[in-house]
């Protein structure tokens, strides 16, 4: 099985060098793919001193953006799988061969969900009940238990890598939510692992209701348009 | 008879300036055809606007200045849900070609490691060394 690591990196100049680092010692041998969504900062410099591959977009996608276009050279480059893991260091990239496994195993989509019992609960508040209920109604159309919808940890088999890089939302939540829905409605695989998290080094998440009432608003008008697309 | 000077001299002039930007390659066809059609119909219903009350009528409104209002506020709706249309077709298109250029970056960088291929700079970038 070839497989190809996508980090979607945006202004991570600190963390990125770190992170491939540690995905080259958990993966020795993986092919791990950067792709720039359009650095303003030295992220590409210390992604290829640290040994990855990089793509560069002119300009700002968004993860959505930056995912298509690593599942597009995974498929030009015929890699099997891609396992995509987030550029500010908040995945240990030590659990990637556990998703990896799952995918061996005949899952499609594996998520590495980080409130699943290992590690610290990062969101509290609304802003948590919101993503419950998220998972709640995710979970049944995928027909397996999810509880981390939003994770920027994922690892994708080969028919769903050929899939995303057709169709791969930029907007808002599309590339975690709507991806997950468009997965579940085409009858793949969906399953998680417990993942640990790691403490956010910069930004603070939301605990505010009115935040968590138009996230979840948002997430539930990402939902039902991704149901009723074509 | 005033009235019908000024309306007739705004459809001519929204006319004009149709054929004008089509003669310039400034429009492509696909908007002209609209916009063309909306002037004609100022000049027609400015020509006679008797006409307008009558249609009114049958649609079951009482005056033709409301049949008007609403035939402009569905028009103007029409066109903004064009446009969005057209500006989501074109954010697509541009995504495709910054994929096929990151792509392309990445081969040529392979086939020419010692080629110091500038990167695309943004007007503003503040990293950027040139400015």
């Amino acid at each position: 099985m070839r497989v190809l690591v996508v980090i979607p990196a945006w202004n991570e100049e600190a963390s990125i060098a770190t992170v491939v680092h540690e995905v080259r010692s958990a993966l020795p041998g993986v092919d791990v793919l950067v792709v720039d969504d359009g650095s303003t900062d030295k992220t590409v410099q210390r992604a290829r001193e640290a040994g990855a591959v990089v793509a560069h977009l002119p300009y700002n996608l968004g993860v959505g953006g930056a995912m298509r276009l690593g599942f597009r050279y995974a498929v030009e480059r015929d890699y099997d799988t891609v396992l995509q893991i987030d550029a500010d260091g908040q995945h240990d990239p030590a659990f990637a061969p556990q998703l990896l496994e799952r995918i061996e195993a005949g899952a499609d989509l594996v998520i590495g969900a980080r409130f699943a019992g290992v590690g610290e609960y990062p969101a509290r508040g609304p802003r948590r009940w919101a993503m419950t209920v998220l998972s709640k109604s995710l979970s049944r159309l995928a027909g397996t238990r999810l509880t981390d919808t939003t994770s920027g940890m994922r690892a994708t088999s080969r028919p769903l890598v050929e899939l995303f890089a057709r169709h791969y939302p930029m907007d808002y939540l599309g590339d975690t939510v709507e991806t997950l829905a468009m997965a579940a409605r085409r009858g793949f695989r969906i399953e998680q692992v417990p993942v640990a998290m790691r403490v956010r080094e910069t930004g603070k998440p939301s605990h505010a209701v009115g935040m968590a009432t138009v996230y979840l608003g948002r997430a539930f008008v990402v939902l039902v348009l991704a149901l009723i697309r074509r | 008879m005033r009235l019908l000077i000024t309306t007739i001299i705004f459809g001519v002039l929204i006319l004009g300036a149709i054929v004008e930007l089509l003669r310039r390659r400034r429009l492509r066809e696909k908007y002209a055809a609209l916009w063309l059609f909306t002037g004609f119909l100022v000049i027609v219903l400015s020509l006679f606007p008797g006409g307008l009350d009558k249609s009114a009528g049958y649609v079951g409104m009482a005056s033709g200045v409301s049949l008007v209002l609403f035939l402009s506020v569905v028009f103007l709706l029409i066109i903004a849900m064009h446009l969005s249309w057209e500006v989501s077709q074109l954010e697509e298109e541009t995504r495709s070609i910054s994929e096929e250029i990151a792509l392309l970056r990445m081969e040529l960088e392979r086939s020419q490691p010692a080629a110091n291929i500038p990167r695309a700079r943004r007007r503003d970038d503040p990293t950027d060394p040139s400015s």
